[in-house]
């Protein structure tokens, strides 16, 4: 019977140390009152990539520094800072790798390419069976 | 002709399982580095973590000194390791800053009473702002800072005691 208690207290357990022991962000899960710039803080976000679950933008995921920088966007645009200008700043400290925004930058030239490559291709494709087919 | 063509999804195929299980056998390296490294520290200024010490700024971390400024957190279990290190490191004449991401006064308390204190000043950092700016994607992290305030080597992840000597060498290079 203590056992089984035991093992059910297991079930509701929470990581003791793994996270920090102060509330969230007053803005990380918190609408500005302007739409338009929640609106602005939201497409923001969404193109932000969580510095701790890697494959997450800080709009998606749960870690305490991605609040943390959900607070940081909303507390900047609100007062005023454009978007492009946060994405800089982070971009300045984390490099092109915090944004999700494809750059210009030679390392991804491919990316703007790929599609051209692909629709040419296709072209192709699709005129060889054509004239495979009349000449039947 | 064609039949060269008909290899080409086979070709990919194997490419792409080639490349899938050579990352996964060899996974890439998931650290940030800062891109704040070589640039000043960014304008903060931080309150006091713990009643008895001085909260930190910009301004402490250009003196002149060549010193160590140490994002940490007492939440953080690394931290707790890393820090006799830097104990050992203040023993030989380092000064080094903390920064407590995240932290209470009361858990930070505890924390350097068990484990020792070997900061100069703490700023309280409860948002992790000031964390942001420096480029620090966690806790905890290690700057090697210049005298004139010129942020020179990010130590990723808690410095153990085989960094002892590396870090003493850096901190003599960048006086």
């Amino acid at each position: 019977m203590k056992r089984l208690a035991l093992s059910l207290l297991l079930v509701v357990a929470q990581p003791l140390v793994a996270d920090s022991n102060l509330p969230p962000a007053y803005w990380s899960d918190r609408q500005l009152p302007d739409p338009r710039q929640e609106a602005e803080a939201q497409a923001l976000m969404a193109e932000l990539r969580c510095l701790v679950c890697q494959g997450q933008s800080i709009a998606d995921s749960d870690a305490e520094l991605a609040g943390d920088m959900r607070d940081l966007v909303r507390r900047r645009i609100a007062a005023g800072e454009k978007p492009s200008a946060i994405r800089g700043w982070l971009i300045q400290r984390y490099g092109t790798w915090i944004s999700y925004k494809p750059t210009d930058e030679p390392a991804a030239w491919p990316l703007w390419l790929a599609p051209l490559a692909l629709l040419l291709a296709g072209g192709w494709l699709i005129r060889r069976r054509v004239r495979l087919k009349t000449r039947d | 002709m064609t039949r060269g063509l008909r290899l080409i999804p086979i070709v990919l195929l194997v490419w792409l399982v080639v490349g899938l299980s050579w990352r996964l056998v060899k996974p890439g390296d998931t650290a940030i580095p800062s891109q704040m490294v070589e640039r000043p520290v960014p304008p903060f200024a931080l309150p006091p973590a713990v009643d008895n010490k001085a909260g930190l700024s910009a301004a402490d971390l250009a003196t002149g000194q060549p010193r160590l400024l140490n994002v940490f957190a007492s939440w953080c279990v690394p931290c707790v390791t890393e820090v006799k290190v830097l104990g050992e490191l203040k023993r030989r004449g380092v000064t080094i800053d903390g920064i407590a991401v995240r932290d209470t006064p009361n858990a930070l308390n505890a924390f350097l009473a068990r484990n020792g204190d070997p900061y100069e000043r703490i700023g309280a950092d409860r948002q992790s702002e000031v964390q942001i700016a420096f480029g620090s994607s966690g806790v905890p992290e290690t700057f090697v800072i210049d005298g004139k305030g010129v942020i020179r080597r990010q130590y990723i992840g808690a410095l153990n005691a085989s960094n002892v000597a590396g870090v003493l060498r850096e901190l003599e290079q960048v006086r």
